[in-house]
């Protein structure tokens, strides 16, 4: 039940007649990366963005999203439990790297000291040991990368996106932060999805392989 | 989609915030002075509407002249003024000299114009410095010459004082248009062509820059057509601009001169009104030369050498107003200064002291009315901003309008029917009534001010905090408010230094009983002892530039751990 599942999935920019892409079907495991790949401008990233709930007023949607078993209409993004890492990173700038995780962890974990620690070790288990205080602005683009895809696993979110999250890096970074995106969906046993226009982001997914 | 409402209660809340607090006072308060305009006031007896206070207002003596001088003054001090900006740009920018000019504007802008009036005062008097200066050896002059070096029956000190106030402002906007089309390619396209920098200042870029500042011109233009306080410290004296004059007879015990006041006040919204009119229709006439003349493909130096011109105007007038600001701070230290010396034989804290017992009340008050109203009205700018921003709409045209409604209703012909109104509602005298007044001066300029950068915050990040479980009250006060202190900080000095500068609201809605710097200032401007005036004017200036100061070091100290906020990417 806490399968990603996508039932006819389409998007139409309004005022146009054709959606992005033929309607959409895929249902993707916990524990599982599928990929979906596509040119530049095809409608990956808005597909992403619909499935998070941020779809701008100038698309219009048809189809359901159901995450663990629950249809997502309405939802408002907050309350979706998807979390998404894309690119840019996104870390906010006013915040230190430790805060920025802070910021993501879930209210689950209460307690300041219980908090600190839970933000600790996941900075330590990114190899980011003693960068609590640092500004975001200091990081290395791979630093980056592992700070808001780690953020994002504090929250635990149900369902992980990635969109494009390796193709600001070099070549040499793109394969090791690709296999620690991986791994820490395995271990968190979330579906998640890749969207892309590297083969190479697909094939090292392992998951399920979808073109658009 | 659904998420088109989210938001809706707090876009009403604001909606009926502005309407209740700002659109409607200001109808009614304009609908309150034509009411006594056209001789209805049951409060003194008339219950009928006549023409007679117009048919009044033109029997005043110098009534006519008094209009002239207003509209001369004021139109002419508006397109001197963007003129003037335009060059000294456009020489700036040859310099690579943009970012120092916007620095040295910064201080201009931040002084209040009753401030800079009586500096000017000082400077261009027959007594004043520069006559000072070239005294004896050049003119002769062992006494200050009978001149009419100030109050000019021309207007041409009030016009010099409002451009010292104005250019700067236009600086600043003329530079921030800049930035929004590609002006350096254009500007290397059209040399290319053989054209010189100049030409291309003029019909290239000028254009696309008026069209993006055309409505602070307006605002620039009515408010020059209506000042008062640099009017009666610079302006004409007998008779004065119409504005002055007709504050003198609405603040006059007389209740008969109040119906000539009000017609007044009323004549100069309708002058106002028209002379936009005109200022419109010249713009097409303007436009429609510029085309043929730029078809005609002539590469001449004519440009060139206006553009000079005004460049040295421009820089003349610079520095008669930084000279203006310098004379305020030696005159609040003299002691003993005669005509003609350069510099003041015996400097003391005289002036500070004198007026030390005085000074603390209204600089208190005006501190008070400053942090007040930019709270007030930061808090319904930052409300507006994120109702529009849920509602995931662009601002409607009618809103903008809104925004900018009053700053283009000349101030005296709306303060006298508020003042009416806030008799009979009994808050009038009241420190609340003036921090509601000059709330509604200051919150357009708060919310031009922070629009543009709320809307450049990367929307990424508030949609990232969204996944990450944050609601919207917590993305608006832990990411987006945090992300924007810089801009915040920034809007709020100059709502404070435009609420420093208030003088009418301050006048009227006070009653006479609310004494800031500036309605001190201006009521010493005309004494006696520099000393004093001085000492006034210079706090008046010193108040707005800790604002600036403020709005710079908070976001410094604050963020100088974070590089892509400290200010330096900014």
């Amino acid at each position: 039940m806490t399968a990603l599942v996508l039932e006819k999935v389409a998007i139409t920019r309004n005022g146009q007649s054709a959606p992005l892409f033929p309607p959409l079907d895929l249902s993707v495991p916990a524990g599982k990366v599928a990929t979906v790949m596509g040119p530049s401008g095809i409608g990956k990233s808005t597909l992403l963005d619909f499935i998070a709930g941020l779809l701008g007023p100038d698309w219009t949607a048809s189809g359901r999203v159901i995450l663990a078993g629950r249809d997502l209409a309405g939802v408002p993004p907050e309350s979706r439990r998807v979390g998404l890492v894309f690119q840019e990173a996104g870390l906010f700038p006013h915040l230190s790297v430790g805060e920025n995780l802070a910021f993501g962890l879930s209210g689950d974990t209460k307690g300041r000291a219980a908090r600190r620690a839970a933000v600790e070790m996941a900075l330590s288990s990114a190899g980011l040991a003693g960068f609590y205080g640092r500004d975001p602005a200091s990081l290395s683009g791979g630093q980056r990368a592992r700070a808001a895809l780690m953020r994002t696993l504090l929250s635990k979110p149900a369902a992980l996106l990635l969109d494009e999250p390796f193709s600001r890096l070099d070549q040499s970074l793109r394969t090791e932060i690709r296999q620690f995106v991986f791994e820490h969906v395995r271990a968190a046993e979330i579906p998640a999805l890749l969207v892309t226009h590297d083969p190479e982001d697909g094939a090292a997914a392992g998951g399920a392989l979808l073109n658009i | 989609m659904i998420r088109r409402r989210e938001g809706f209660g707090l876009r009403l809340l604001v909606l009926l915030t502005v309407l209740f607090a700002l659109v409607l006072p200001i109808l009614a308060g304009l609908a309150q002075t034509a009411a006594v305009a056209f001789g209805y006031l049951p409060a003194a007896g008339q219950k009928t509407f006549g023409l007679a206070p117009f048919r009044q207002l033109l029997s005043m003596p110098g009534a006519r002249s008094a209009l002239t001088s207003m509209v001369v003054a004021g139109c002419g001090a508006t397109a001197l003024s963007l003129a003037m900006a335009l060059a000294v740009v456009a020489e700036a920018h040859r310099h690579r000299g943009a970012a120092l000019l916007s620095r040295l504007a910064a201080p201009l802008l931040a002084a209040p114009h009753a401030a800079m009036a009586i500096g000017l005062a000082f400077v261009v008097a027959p007594s004043g410095w520069i006559a000072r200066l070239c005294s004896p050896w050049l003119t002769g002059w062992t006494l200050p010459p009978d001149l009419p070096f100030v109050h000019d029956p021309w207007g041409l000190a009030l016009m010099l004082g409002l451009a010292a106030k104005e250019m700067p402002f236009f600086l600043l906007v003329i530079l921030t248009s800049l930035t929004q089309f590609p002006a350096e390619r254009q500007m290397a396209a059209a040399r290319s062509m053989g054209y010189g920098r100049a030409h291309v200042w003029l019909w290239v870029l000028g254009p696309q820059i008026y069209r993006l500042i055309r409505l602070p011109v307006y605002v620039v233009l009515v408010f020059s057509l209506s000042v008062v306080d640099m009017s009666l410290v610079l302006g004409p004296s007998n008779p004065p601009t119409l504005p002055v004059g007709v504050m003198r007879w609405l603040l006059s015990p007389e209740i008969r001169l109040l119906f000539p006041g009000a017609a007044g006040a009323l004549a100069i919204t309708l002058v106002a009104a028209m002379v936009v009119g005109l200022w419109m229709m010249s713009e097409r006439i303007v436009a429609a030369a510029g085309r043929a003349w730029v078809c005609r493909g002539s590469r001449g130096h004519a440009e060139a050498l206006v553009q000079a011109g005004f460049a040295a105007s421009g820089a003349l007038v610079f520095a008669m107003a930084f000279l203006s600001l310098l004379s305020l701070l030696i005159w609040s230290f003299a002691k003993q200064w005669r005509f003609p010396d350069a510099l003041p034989r015996v400097w003391s804290f005289d002036g500070w002291q004198m007026s030390g017992a005085t000074w603390t009340g209204p600089l208190l008050t005006s501190l008070a009315l400053g942090l007040l109203t930019v709270i007030l009205s930061l808090v319904l700018a930052i409300a507006w901003l994120e109702a529009e921003d849920r509602a995931l709409l662009p601002r409607a045209r009618w809103a903008e309008a809104l925004i900018y409604l009053p700053l283009l209703v000349p101030q005296i012909s709306l303060l006298y029917g508020l003042q009416i109104l806030a008799l009979r509602v009994g808050i009038s005298g009241g420190i609340g009534a003036v921090v509601w007044v000059q709330a509604i001066y200051v919150f357009p300029y708060m919310m031009i001010a922070l629009s543009d950068p709320w809307r450049a915050l990367d929307r990424r990040l508030l949609q990232m905090a969204a996944l990450l479980g944050a609601g919207p009250w917590r993305r608006l006060f832990r990411v987006r408010l945090p992300c924007l202190l810089q801009p915040i900080m920034t809007a709020a000095a100059i709502g404070f230094s435009v609420s420093a500068a208030q003088y009418l609201p301050t006048l009227f809605l006070g009653e006479g009983r609310v004494a800031t710097l500036t309605t001190e200032a201006v009521a010493l401007s005309s004494g006696a002892d520099r000393r004093i005036a001085a000492t006034y004017g210079l706090l008046q200036t010193l108040l707005p530039l800790m604002g600036y100061g403020l709005a710079f070091a908070v976001p410094w100290l604050m963020f100088r751990n974070r590089r892509a906020l400290s200010g330096a990417t900014a």
